[in-house]
């Protein structure tokens, strides 16, 4: 008996032993090695986004079971979706254990496609963690295939040496999405032209708000609504690449300044302590005083009309104060992968062709990557938003998406975003002074990112 | 001859072998682990590992300059807040409910009231306090529209109303744990010291203190002290309450959350640091519960004893 035991020890321990020699050989040749595809692919996203967009467009699907998690394709391949939710980091905690284990993991188990997001694309990209396959070595050639999307997004989705690692089917132009009853009110008129050009800048904008303020109106719902206009366009990246310090860009401090003059003349409503929260969803609802929201494609779609209580076509959209990008999910083949084939087939369908992506935009109201596409669309009227009383909001977003410079970008963006947003929160709300607040920022910055050893701030 | 007991002593070990199996894997080398890389650099930077570089006591010695102490002294206040109403209405609930002569209906039923909170998740319980109490939640419309309030209050934006919502939810869902164990305690008292007592006319408060309160002692000073272990490891409310931030300026972070907060980058060796200082702390705590717990003394404690003891000399003087 114990002798069994033994053996059977032993011979786990050598089957172990060779996959995960498997593993070290598949690594080295992945993306060429085209020999034979898995039967599973493995794809980790956050949400059914990707899944539905799979779905809709991917030609060989052939059905998904019922709860969501597998779909079989007609060859009998299945693709088995591994969803966590990205709250509190826990998609990216699921996803680093399992990229970890890439290597050992057998082929079936291993990731073959995994998503991520703006704040934490670069993580991902990075050349030497590579663990998302260069486009060429899968067979996309980026110049070529990809020349209709955004060039911006490509930038976002490859590494510092400019190899493009991702790619993805939504870019995320943002716009001023206003209430038409309000704006009859203080300006009367609800007409997107005459209402852009009363916030076609911070300047005029905060003339506007003095004249919203006048008839009990806020102009945003807090100061993190604005945030994305000044930290998407900070000229240098937080952290420079091989560098530990943090450099707070000048643009930060604008904001944190403007914010907080906005504030304290009333402009924002002083509740609503950032985004996210019951009380932000409670302003978009129609007792809201809120006149308008800086929101992106996705925003309006999947935060602002949810909470929208009141009559559809409330609202309208129009150009912000100044041109942004707010989110977008990128589509990554992941170092190790057994279905190179497959995942370049499912990049290619879902990120790059026209009448693909065009037809994620009508079903998802979801702005795409495709420049000439886009182009079309606003001048299409067949795109118009019922939510939006009948207006094409691609006009609009259009011009914006060619317009968006993206900032540079590092791999500790989303902790720096999320902690200036919150130690500054106590200075807004009058808790505690400036100096404190940079010290929070200091403090909590370095516990989230052991490696950080300075935070440099602007004169 | 050869003399042949039979002995069943290994079926006894081999019952109880999966728990000290289980706790061998689950726990006690986790601990070991946890105890040794307290001493190494070890962190994720990325999706890069560092480490573990072997640093000595550097995460210690970072640890005592950081602001734990303030953390400590959050995690206490806290404590305090939520556990002065909770052992004191638990006493309450637990005399009354103990009380023959008061004849209460439906005793059952409360002592399930009571207790209910405490099934509850706490991370539950804390989204719900979170919406509740939000600045235009139903608590500050309640009070708008009966007029006792002109203007929103900002629970949850000074630092007494963050840290009186975390201890009213920490004494609501184990005010009733404790009101359970206290009425075992009571109940374990015999019924013909009570009767002695009522013959010499105690009642009421004088029952309460000559003779519930000594005769209790032992077991309120476990729930003290487990309460104080269990207020150390603090963490769940007021994470979710602040969305783990401890806002406003980090008055109401726990030791935990800030243990939590060195785990966002996997820093297995400042979280370790951290977790043997804890572990320090309980295990003195511990120390006083066992020997609280191993007292045969009536008043609970060897000192009250050593009292008694003396007091008997010197009247014999």
């Amino acid at each position: 008996m114990k002798k069994r035991m033994i053996s059977l020890i032993l011979v786990a321990s050598m089957c172990a032993g060779t996959l995960a020699g498997c593993g070290n050989s598949g690594k080295s040749n992945a993306g060429a090695d085209t020999a034979e595809e898995g039967k599973v692919i493995n794809i980790y996203s956050w949400n059914d986004e990707f899944r539905e967009r799979v779905e809709a467009v991917y030609p060989k699907v052939e059905k998904t079971s019922s709860d969501g998690t597998v779909t079989t394709l007609k060859d009998g391949t299945e693709i088995h979706w591994i969803i966590n939710p990205n709250q509190d980091g826990v998609y990216q905690q699921k996803l680093d254990e399992a990229l970890l284990n890439q290597e050992n993991a057998a082929d079936d188990d291993k990731i073959d496609i995994f998503l991520s997001e703006t704040d934490y694309v670069n993580k991902y990209t990075d050349a030497d963690a590579d663990v998302a396959i260069p486009l060429k070595d899968l067979g996309i050639d980026p110049d070529t295939d990809l020349k209709d999307q955004y060039s911006f997004t490509k930038t976002t989705a490859s590494d510092a040496n400019g190899v493009q690692r991702g790619s993805t089917w939504q870019c995320c132009p943002g716009l001023l999405v206003y209430r038409r009853d309000i704006a009859k009110d203080v300006f009367g008129t609800d007409d997107p032209k005459q209402v852009g050009e009363k916030v076609k800048d911070w300047d005029t904008m905060k003339a506007t708000a003095e004249e919203l303020k006048s008839k009990g109106y806020f102009t945003f719902a807090s100061y993190t609504d604005t945030f994305r206009l000044y930290g998407n366009s900070i000229s240098e990246s937080w952290v420079k690449p091989g560098e530990t310090t943090v450099n707070v860009d000048p643009m930060i401090m604008n904001w944190v300044e403007s914010s907080k003059e906005w504030l304290d003349a009333g402009y924002l409503d002083k509740t609503v302590k950032g985004q996210w929260n019951d009380d932000w969803n409670k302003s978009m609802g129609s007792a809201s005083k809120v006149f308008s929201f800086l929101l992106p494609a996705w925003g309006i779609d999947f935060v602002l009309n949810p909470n929208w209580d009141g009559e559809t076509g409330a609202w309208a959209v129009t150009n912000p104060p100044q041109e942004y990008n707010w989110g977008g999910s990128y589509v990554h083949a992941c170092t190790g992968t057994d279905n190179p084939e497959y995942v370049k087939d499912i990049i290619l369908a879902v990120t790059a062709n026209q009448d693909n992506l065009l037809k994620i935009s009508k079903d998802y109201s979801d702005f795409t990557n495709t420049t000439d596409g886009m182009k079309k669309a606003a001048a299409d009227s067949s795109f118009a938003s019922e939510f939006l009383g009948g207006q094409n909001p691609f006009e609009y977003f259009a011009p914006v998406a060619e317009k968006i410079k993206i900032a540079p970008l590092s791999a500790y963006d989303q902790g720096c975003v999320e902690l200036i947003q919150n130690s500054f929160n106590d200075y807004f709300q009058g808790k505690v002074d400036f100096e404190k607040a940079k010290y929070n920022f200091e403090t909590a910055i370095k516990e989230r990112y052991p490696d950080i050893t300075e935070v440099i701030w602007p004169e | 001859m050869k003399k042949k007991s039979i002995s069943y002593s290994k079926w006894g070990y081999i019952f109880i072998l999966p728990f000290f199996l289980c706790y061998f894997i689950f726990s006690l080398i986790p601990l070991a682990d946890t105890i040794r890389y307290s001493f190494f650099e070890y962190y994720r930077s990325g999706i890069k590992e560092i480490g573990p570089t072997f640093i000595g006591v550097d995460n210690y010695a970072s640890l005592l300059k950081s602001d734990m102490f303030k953390y400590g002294a959050n995690t206490l206040t806290m404590w305090v807040i939520g556990f002065i109403p909770q052992i004191v209405i638990a006493l309450l609930l637990a005399v009354w409910f103990t009380d023959i002569r008061l004849k209460i209906h439906g005793k059952q039923f409360f002592k399930v009231v009571i207790y209910l909170p405490n099934l509850i998740m706490a991370s539950a319980f804390s989204m719900l306090f979170f919406t509740m109490f939000s600045t235009n939640g139903p608590v500050n419309a309640i009070l708008m529209s009966l007029g006792v309030i002109r203007e929103q209050i900002d629970f949850m934006g000074s630092a007494l109303g963050t840290r009186s919502l975390v201890g009213f939810m920490n004494f609501l869902m184990w005010f009733g744990n404790t009101t359970i164990m206290l009425m075992a305690a009571i109940m374990g008292i015999s019924v013909d010291i009570f009767e002695a007592a009522e013959i010499d006319g105690c009642y009421g408060v004088k029952r309460f203190y000559y003779i519930i309160f000594p005769l209790i002692r032992p077991i309120l000073a476990y729930t003290l002290i487990t309460a104080i272990i269990g207020g150390l490891q603090m963490f769940d409310v007021p994470q979710i309450l602040t969305n783990g931030q401890g806002t406003p300026d980090r008055t109401s972070m726990t030791l935990i959350m800030f243990l939590n907060s060195h785990l966002k980058s996997k820093n297995y060796g400042m979280a370790g640091a951290l977790s043997v200082y804890l572990f320090i702390v309980s295990g003195i705590l511990c120390f006083f519960v066992y020997k609280m717990t191993n007292d045969n003394d009536p008043d609970g404690s060897k000192a009250a004893a050593k009292r008694k003891v003396k007091e008997e000399r010197s009247r014999r003087k």
